[in-house]
């Protein structure tokens, strides 16, 4: 029997960026505030260090612990899904902070046109452009509307850096100037000019300079160490929640933090949530946690597993199409080039996870798609994150993968390539969703999710297009030789490709093809927000977080709102 | 005083600093602690011996880690070194594998949470997946070890009628190929399930900081010009010219 406890104005679910960003909000103005988090507590002390790359890039201490739960995976809904039975694809995080710890702190906002996309793209090219099968979608807000919680974001991590020439309008400049040129990141720019294109430094929330935020809290310099992905900051100098927004909520006295404690529910009458129930994952004992609001912060797989097992919203239905929870699951699309240089050798063991160059020539619709069978695109960068040597061992094309030749090559072009990555967007197509699995369980007695998803024409399209035009700038760079990736068949679950899944509960207009309305208030649960990636209609050319972190703050807002006035805020 | 240097002695104050919280508490507190405030060297010079963490005590040095805790029976272990040493060979570069002590690496890795799967999701039922699935088998790592050891023993004796790690180069190679494409059976699981884990292993071993025992005096690092732990590349960052730095293991923070 779980113990009940004294009600409070909020629960989080998880305490990561979005955990974080509405506990400080709403802390600040006075709710009291839990948040529940599964993991255990770090910070910067914890980081001292972490200069391990076994310990933390390969066998991810800072990530979620599979023994414990993890997901079903298939390609096609006509297979059986299998356990993900170790992290692979893709690095979900766990503990305080989330994967706000061990990401490369890579910033940026999504573009006008991904949040109009369906619109924009048939006023340009007509209706048929998109597939039957694409459920391409408007988000229900304008670029225009999510700008100032954009800036509010930047703000609160200090972001670094210069405007993209070919991005939104900004109503400011970024906190902090942007990170150090480097001969890898100017010999890019060179050479993407010399092209026609327009780079321009890559957003970053490794700091170029100390800098104190909005809500009193100090980021500290950038110290180029080539620890960051994967990796916690032993500065304080990749900003994370850890640093920002969970101390600003805790100053305020408002604020609640259990760690070890895993929600199993959410309570639910058929109109709202009246809580949530958790484990002490140290203890095994259960607890009910009362509450006026409850926030969904679990980035995007439990965001939709959590309303799964407790029946909020409606299921999506691959077949019928009909249902909104775990719908518009999407991925990205990594088209690159590699290129081997014979007589020069690069500091690429030096370096930050946001430290580059990139270019939107190729993203959202800059470019005309009137002659290309795909839409939108994605960014191409060159980044100098640091390579670590368990996992850099480029071989150039008909290498052996082991023995004596493999040796010499890996060790000679270790620092004498260089790689240009772009990241494609990702349609959501009919097929491709999260649901509950029939056959396995976590380490609660829940199902597990099971993830429905393969590659589709668009994403085979977009990747070759895009990997044709990183491979003409690595060209331009002078590198001896050059290697376009080729696009996998199938999605894989096993090599490591990205942390930015999204999708699932997705925001929009209309309760029947969204989850979420633009504050993301569920349309059928009015007390619950579902805050993460888990909103993104599909996924765009950029990493996520910086359009997360908006429309966290956007919920936020929103949170306010309904603690007034309560009912639907649209 | 060098970046380096201020950030070291930085890092470490804060650390101790914080680490008042939890000394006598969770148990890495107390380990962390003693480590940095364990003084190396008493009034006449000589070494001294941590009495917290026992660190400098003589048979806690290098040398003494390289034994077995994994492995039972002695053959295994040179047939796995054999092998270890085919993947990643001594060359003009440097040491391969065994002079890297990456088979001490394997069997310690063995012996922990690496080797029995601690972090992997093992439940059942079990079913052989698509490729795209990944890894569906029963086995713990450590037991995919002893079966695919078990079947380079056979297969040896089989094709040679010799002892693995008495083939010449050439033979090993043929029988790893053999593995590596998923041509002998193995109980439980597939043979490139074995071969790969295998590669992984060794690659891990010999760039791996050398407190896991492997990059034997950071010789892995020094191959590649890589130069493990160091607190700070402001200074060097724009450099225009490769920078050669010699490098330094996370053991600097227990000197």
């Amino acid at each position: 029997m779980a113990k009940k406890l004294p009600k409070v104005d909020v629960v989080t679910i998880g305490v990561g960026w979005t955990g974080g960003i509405i506990a400080a909000e709403l802390a600040k103005q006075g709710l009291k505030v839990v948040g529940l988090e599964r993991g255990a507590s770090r910070s910067t002390k914890d980081f001292l260090m972490v200069h391990d790359e076994y310990r933390y890039a390969i066998r991810y201490e800072l990530m979620q612990d599979t023994s414990k739960e993890t997901i079903t995976f298939r390609n096609a809904p006509n297979e059986r899904a299998l356990p993900m039975r170790q992290l692979g694809s893709f690095l979900i995080g766990e503990g305080l902070g989330g994967a706000g710890v061990h990401w490369n702190g890579q910033n940026f906002r999504f573009l006008p046109y991904d949040f109009q996309i369906r619109t924009m793209t048939e006023k340009k090219y007509g209706k048929n452009k998109i597939g039957a099968d694409y459920l391409i979608q408007d988000w229900g807000i304008t670029y225009d509307q999510l700008e100032p919680y954009f800036d509010r974001f930047e703000k609160t991590i200090g972001v670094s850096g210069e405007p993209s020439p070919l991005g939104g309008q900004r109503s400011n400049a970024y906190p902090t100037p942007p990170m150090k040129e480097t001969v890898i990141t100017k010999r890019f720019k060179e050479a993407s000019k010399k092209l026609g294109l327009h780079p321009y430094h890559m957003p970053s929330a490794n700091l170029s300079k100390a800098y104190k935020n909005p809500d009193g809290e100090q980021i500290n310099a950038c110290q180029y160490c080539g620890f960051c992905e994967r990796f916690g900051c032993e500065y304080g100098a990749k900003t994370s929640p850890n640093v920002t927004v969970i101390p600003t909520a805790e100053k305020t006295g408002n604020y609640e933090l259990r760690t070890h404690s895993n929600v199993t529910r959410i309570l639910y009458d058929g109109k709202k949530a009246t809580g949530v129930r958790y484990v002490d994952v140290l203890t095994g004992e259960e607890f009910e946690q009362p509450a006026d609001m409850i926030a969904l912060t679990s980035y995007v797989m439990n965001n939709a597993k959590l309303l799964l097992t407790s029946k909020i919203g409606k299921p999506y239905d691959p077949n019928s199409g009909t249902g909104v929870i775990g719908k518009n699951y999407c991925y990205q699309i990594l088209p690159g080039s590699v290129g081997f240089f014979e007589k020069e050798q690069f500091n690429t063991f030096m370096g930050a996870g946001a430290l580059g160059a990139t270019v939107d020539d190729f993203n959202g619709d800059n470019f005309d798609h009137s002659d290309v069978d795909f839409i939108h695109g994605g960014s191409v960068s060159i980044t100098q994150t640091g390579l670590r040597p368990i996992q850099n061992n480029p071989v150039p094309p008909d290498t052996p993968t082991w023995g004596k030749e493999f040796k010499a090559k890996s060790i000679h072009y270790y620092n004498r390539f260089l790689n240009i990555g772009a990241q494609g967007a990702s349609m959501p197509f009919r097929r491709n969703y999260m649901d509950l699995d029939p056959t396995y369980k976590d380490a609660y007695g829940e199902p597990l999710l099971r993830l429905t998803y393969d590659f589709t024409e668009q994403d085979k399209n977009l990747f070759k297009f895009v990997g044709e035009k990183s491979s003409e700038i690595m060209k331009e760079m002078g590198a001896d030789t050059v290697v376009t990736i080729k696009s996998a068949e199938k999605y894989n679950i096993v090599p490591y490709q990205t942390t930015h899944n999204t999708g699932g509960v997705i925001m929009g207009a209309d309760p029947n093809t969204s989850a979420v309305n633009n504050y993301l208030q569920m349309w059928d649960a009015e007390n619950v927000f579902v805050v993460g990636a888990s909103a993104f209609p599909h996924n765009s050319g950029y990493n996520p977080t910086g359009t997360v972190g908006a429309l966290a703050y956007r919920a936020a807002e929103g949170m306010m709102k309904y603690s007034k006035q309560g009912g639907s805020l649209v | 005083m060098t970046d380096k240097d201020q950030k070291v002695t930085m890092t470490r104050r804060r650390f101790i600093r914080n680490s008042s919280l939890v000394a006598g508490g969770a148990a890495i507190g107390g380990g962390l602690i003693g480590a940095l405030i364990g003084t190396n060297l008493d009034n006449d010079g000589k070494v001294k011996t941590s009495h917290e963490t026992g660190h400098n005590q003589q048979e806690n040095s290098e040398a003494s880690t390289r034994a077995l805790i994994y492995f039972t029976d002695r053959e295994d272990f040179q047939v796995l070194s054999a092998a270890t040493e085919r993947i990643f060979p001594e060359d003009e570069n440097g040491p391969g594998a065994i002079g890297l002590g990456v088979p001490y690496y394997i069997d310690h890795q063995l012996a922990g949470n690496y080797g029995n799967s601690t972090r992997e999701y093992m439940q059942g039922p079990f079913f052989p997946g698509t490729e795209t699935q990944g890894y569906q088998s029963p086995l713990k790592r450590n037991q995919v070890f002893n079966e695919g050891i078990r079947m380079l023993k056979e297969t040896s004796q089989k094709n040679y009628n010799k002892k693995f790690d008495e083939l010449d180069g050439e033979q090993q190679d043929e029988i790893l190929s053999q593995f590596e494409q998923g041509k002998v059976p193995l109980r439980g699981t597939d043979s490139n399930v074995f071969f790969s884990l295998l590669r992984s292993a060794v690659l891990e071993g010999a760039y791996s900081d050398p407190v896991y025992g492997g990059n034997a005096n950071m010789e892995g690092w020094k191959m590649k010009n890589f130069p493990g732990h160091q607190a700070s590349y402001l200074s060097q960052i724009e450099a225009k010219e490769f920078k050669k730095i010699k490098p330094q293991s996370l053991h600097v923070f227990h000197k």
